[in-house]
Parts: C-alpha cells; sequence; structure tokens
C-alpha cells in the first residue's frame, strides 16, 4: 500500500529541501569567498570594496605564494612529516591493538585500563612540552612531531575491535601448521583488515597535514616549518619573516589579503581535492568506532 | 584465571597454579612482546608528563630540572587562586563558552540529522552531506585566514551587508560584543555536517515498520518524530551529552588560538590558551602547569561523574 503524502507532508518536504540548499550554499560560500580574493587583482582589491566575483582577475597572489621558498619547503617538510608520523603510527598500533584483541592475553583488562585512563587524565602542555625538549631533546626535529601523538589511543581501540571479530579459526588453522604469532598478524590479520586499515590510515594522514602547533612550539628553524605553521604565519601571525612580500612597500597591507588568500587555497588544496573520494572511509570509521566505544 | 583462594589450598595446588600462570604467559610471550613498543610509548609520553606535574609544587628551574627543584607545596596554586587575577575570567570565560556551546552546537547536528533522514531525493541527499563535512577537514589556521577576510570591514561580504543595512563596519574579530559569538557559529559551521554522521548510523537502525504503524494511527509527522525518532537515537544522544558534560571545562584550543587576539581576551581566553601563554611565552612554568593540573583533576572528576550519575539513572554509560 503505498501511503499517500498529504499537503502538510508536501509543504514539509519542499521546506526541508530549501533549507538544506541554503544549508550548502553557506557551506560552499567561505570558499568561494577566499578563491574569489586569491584571484583578484592586489591593487583594485582595497579600491572597490566587497564584490561578488573576483575583481578585475589576476594570478598575482598565486605567482607570489609559488616564488615563496617557504610554502615549498612547507610542502615537502610536511609530507615528509606526514610519511614519518604515519609509518610510526600504523606500526605501533597495530603491534599493540593485536595482542589486546586476545581475550585470553594475561593482564589484558590491566594493561587495556592502563591504557584508556591516558583518554581521561594527562599532564597537560607544560609537562609534555618539557619532556620532548629539556628531557629527551627531540626539539627541532621530525620526531618531536611525530613520536608525542604516535599513538592515537581511540583509533587503537577501533583496530583492537575489528582485530576481535575476525574468526578465531583461521588463526588457529595456521597454528597448527606452525605459523608465529607475527607471521599470523602479517599474513592473515592485516589483509582481512585492509578497510579499518586504511581509514585509520586515512585519519591520521588530515590529522597530521592539518597539525601546525605542535611545529610551532618544537621547531625553531623556519625552514623546518609545516605547511600549516607556514600558513599559520603568514595570515594570523602576518609574520614578515616567511611571505617573501619584502620589496612592495606601499600596498602591503592589501597586498597582503590577496597572498594570504592564495597561500590558503594552495595550501588547503591537496585535502580538498582527495577528500571527496576518501570521505566514505572516514565516515565508516566514526560508524564502527561508534558502536563500541 | 584466579580461582577462589583459600588458606587451605596445599602447597601442590598452588604450585600448580603459578605453573599454570607462567605456561600463559610462556603461550603468549609473543604477543606480550608485541606490547612492549605500545607500552613503552604510553610510558613516556603520557605517563612520564603525568610524572612532570611535580612541576606544579616545585620551584621549577630549567637547570636543576625536576628532581632538582625545591619542594614549595601549594604555593603556586595560591598564586593561581588569588594572585592571578585573570585566572578567575580564564576560568568563567572557558565555563561560559562551553555552555554556549552545550546550548547551541550540541542540538544542531541532531537536527540536522533528523532534516537528513527526511530527504527522500538520494542524490541531493548525498551532494548536501558531502557539501556538509568539508568545512570539517580544513584546520582552524584556515579557517582563521577565511573569517579574518571574511569578516575584513571594507572588503568582506559581512561588512558589505552591514553597508547595505545602513550600519558601521565593524571589525568582528576584535569586537568583545561578538566574539563569543563567532566562537560558536563558527565551530557550528565547521562542525554539524560532521556530527550527523553519528545520528544517522543510529537513525538508519530505526524499524520502518514503526514508522507506518504510526502513520496508520494517524500520528503526524512531529508526533512520529517525538515518539519514534528521538527514543531510538536517545542512547546515542545520551552518550554524547556525557562527553559535553564532562568537557565542560575543556576548550577548543586550536579554535580559539587562531581567532583571538589581545583585545579579546577578556570573553575569549581560556584554560589551554591561559596556560600556553603563562607557560610557553612568559616561562611561568610551575605556574602553568599548577593551574593546567586544577583544570586537569576537575576534568577527570567530571567526566567520571557524569558516566557514574548516568550510570544510575539510566543504562546510557561509558564504561
Amino acid at each position: 500500500m503505498k501511503i499517500q503524502s498529504s499537503r502538510p507532508e508536501r509543504a514539509f518536504q519542499a521546506f526541508n529541501y530549501i533549507l538544506l540548499t541554503l544549508l550548502g550554499l553557506i557551506m560552499l560560500y567561505p570558499f568561494w569567498e577566499i578563491i574569489k580574493v586569491s584571484f583578484s587583482d592586489p591593487l583594485e582589491v582595497g579600491r572597490s570594496g566587497y564584490r561578488i566575483w573576483p575583481i578585475k582577475s589576476s594570478l598575482e597572489g598565486y605567482i607570489h605564494v609559488f616564488k615563496n621558498e617557504f610554502v615549498w619547503l612547507g610542502y615537502k617538510n610536511t609530507i615528509f612529516r606526514v610519511i614519518v608520523a604515519m609509518s610510526v603510527q600504523m606500526a605501533l598500533m597495530i603491534l599493540t591493538a593485536y595482542p589486546l584483541s586476545k581475550r585470553n592475553l594475561p593482564n589484558r583488562n590491566v594493561i587495556t585500563m592502563f591504557i584508556v585512563f591516558t583518554m581521561l587524565f594527562n599532564g597537560g602542555l607544560i609537562p609534555e612540552y618539557l619532556l620532548v625538549v629539556n628531557t629527551l631533546h627531540l626539539d627541532n626535529s621530525v620526531w618531536a612531531l611525530s613520536l608525542p601523538s604516535a599513538i592515537n589511543t581511540f583509533s587503537m581501540l577501533i583496530l583492537r575491535n575489528f582485530f576481535m571479530t575476525i574468526p578465531t579459526e583461521m588463526e588457529e588453522s595456521a597454528k597448527i601448521d606452525g605459523a608465529g604469532d607475527l607471521w599470523i598478524l602479517v599474513r592473515i590479520i592485516l589483509p582481512l583488515s585492509m578497510s579499518v586499515l586504511v581509514t585509520v590510515l586515512l585519519w591520521g594522514i588530515v590529522q597530521n597535514w592539518n597539525a601546525w602547533f605542535d611545529c610551532i612550539i618544537y621547531i625553531r628553524d623556519y625552514k623546518k616549518y609545516v605547511l600549516q605553521a607556514v600558513l599559520r604565519k603568514i595570515v594570523i601571525d602576518a609574520s614578515p619573516e616567511l611571505d617573501g612580500l619584502g620589496a612592495l612597500e606601499e600596498t602591503i597591507p592589501i597586498n597582503a589579503e590577496v597572498v594570504k588568500a592564495s597561500t590558503i587555497v594552495v595550501s588547503t588544496l591537496p585535502i580538498m581535492m582527495i577528500y571527496p573520494f576518501v570521505q566514505k572511509f572516514f565516515i565508516r570509521g566514526v560508524m564502527i568506532g561508534s558502536l563500541k566505544g | 584465571m584466579y580461582m577462589h583462594s583459600s588458606a587451605l589450598l596445599d602447597q601442590s595446588s598452588r604450585k600448580a597454579q603459578g605453573l599454570r600462570m607462567w605456561k600463559r604467559y610462556v603461550r603468549y610471550r609473543f604477543l606480550l612482546l608485541m606490547l612492549v613498543p605500545g607500552l613503552a610509548y604510553y610510558l613516556i609520553f603520557k605517563y612520564g608528563p603525568m610524572y612532570g606535574l611535580n612541576i606544579a609544587f616545585k620551584e621549577y628551574r630549567l637547570m636543576d630540572g625536576i628532581l632538582g627543584s625545591q619542594w614549595v607545596g601549594l604555593k603556586y596554586f595560591k598564586q593561581v587562586f588569588t594572585l592571578a587575577p585573570d585566572f578567575w575570567h580564564v576560568f568563567s570565560n572557558t565555563l561560559i563558552i562551553s555552555l554556549y556551546k552545550l546550548i547551541f552546537c550540541f542540538p544542531a547536528p541532531i537536527v540536522l540529522a533528523l532534516l537528513f533522514n527526511e530527504v527522500r531525493n538520494l542524490p541531493f541527499k548525498k551532494t548536501v552531506q558531502t557539501i556538509s563535512y568539508m568545512p570539517y577537514f580544513i584546520s582552524w589556521v584556515v579557517l582563521g585566514g577565511i573569517l579574518m577576510n571574511f569578516f575584513s570591514p571594507f572588503n568582506g561580504p559581512f561588512g558589505a551587508l552591514l553597508k547595505a543595512l545602513g550600519q558601521k563596519p565593524v571589525y568582528i574579530l576584535g569586537e568583545v560584543r561578538y566574539f563569543r559569538t563567532l566562537l560558536v557559529v563558527s565551530s557550528i559551521w565547521k562542525g554539524v555536517g560532521w556530527g550527523t554522521i553519528i545520528y544517522l548510523a543510529a537513525l538508519a537502525g530505526v524499524d520502518v515498520q514503526l514508522y507506518e504503524a504510526a502513520v496508520l494511527d494517524g500520528a503526524g509527522k512531529f508526533k512520529q518524530m517525538l515518539h519514534i525518532t528521538l527514543p531510538s537515537i536517545a542512547s546515542v544522544i545520551v552518550i554524547m551529552l556525557i562527553f559535553a558534560v564532562g568537557g565542560i571545562v575543556s576548550d577548543d584550543f586550536d579554535q580559539i588560538l587562531n581567532l583571538y587576539n589581545p583585545t579579546v581576551y577578556r570573553v575569549g581566553d581560556v584554560f589551554s590558551t591561559y596556560v600556553y601563554r603563562a607557560g610557553l611565552q612568559n616561562f611561568r612554568y610551575s605556574f602553568a602547569t599548577a593551574a593546567g593540573l586544577f583544570r586537569n583533576v576537575i576534568s577527570f572528576a567530571l567526566i567520571v561523574g557524569t558516566n557514574y550519575i548516568s550510570g544510575k539513572f539510566s543504562e546510557y554509560v561509558l564504561w
């Protein structure tokens, strides 16, 4: 039996569609704003006030950005950081999650509580900082960025929960054939866990790509800054050291806006481009995580 | 596994028990070995700083290290509570902003999820959803830059809107009156789409027949929502609420650090930004650690407490 739509029902549907369309536009609009400014002519931007389209389209902003060596260094450093951090992260998370997924592991509950407690209480910014800089002397290196957040407990628990759903028969038959634990992990468990692993990996990549604060506090050399840190210095701190704009004197405030916008676009573009393709992995990750915290 | 222990267990039984335990360790030795790097990480990078909390009770000097610094007991805590006038501003800002976010940012994804749930046209739904997730993936540095541009009094669209309404241009980011509103609105913009995911997952589990039965009974849309939809996602809402309430003394450091400036410290400075400035920029290590410890203890107590209370009145708990 087909349920007929009543008048109020249809009104609601219409209202919903309009509302959601508006929402979509509101979500998109700030992106458009920044893209528009990035393509505007620096000299015109100050004069004409607000316009919907780029003011006298120009690539000036982008030319400045690409001439800025710190942007290139930022990209290189970020990619390097992501690779190092994710290698460490994935290895550590898998090595920790797999044993914990075995229900008969000795002291399993104690170990799990030991780990989960860190999600509820931590030392805070100052002790962490002093540990990394004064005790471990990791400052000014990529390790200060990769090691402190090496294991994301939440992601690790997601891996653990997934490993727990893999039937034990496979492991048992492999053990009968004489396989060791590590072999089982690498040859049997991991291939079966590809979707969760990819999800956790992508999560980590996004977190690491967007991380800037740890770079600012731990790294002194501007040439080692990651992209978001460079961006922060240029756009929010308006640091002259990092934007290579020294030459243009009189129109600096206006030029700066266009250059800032272009820098923003250039550093966010990679994420925005791969995002539509990988978003289903993220969503799946949230769903898996939500089934059992 | 420990069996019932009794003083009457004789020697051989106890030995057998010990042997069983030992055998288990041997059997799991490789797996336990695998745990070593991870446990080392937690020990060094999570529990290490907890030991470092000592600094809050000491006159910490870099040269002396933690062990060499002199013990001063509650001196810095006293300082935090009495001598630092801005501390209470910071405390109240943190609470007020969290409260605002609880009132506005918490329900927003729920409402949006309910709206998404009603959409019949699949391509439309997927498109709007994809668009709504996008803001979640950009960093606050980027968003900060976008907002600075957006609210630029002369060139930004907001300034143009004000001009069209005959108002004078106002630089929102520097205005004490609007800063908290900005925090709440930008939080919603950035997080509402993403926040719907967990609720949509719960909504997908609702039995369609319940709706059909309700319609047959003559229930309108609103009644359906009240009696079917909301109760079905109640468990998810409560869990999220526990997190939110337990997190009332915490804040979005990233967001505020990228949006604030000295003119709005009075309303926007929160715990984490305060600790950051006092500790890392002004080098008042012991003081900042004491303030941070105070906050962390409250946060811990809150989340344990809320979970406990929730356990008493319902079956919704985190553990």
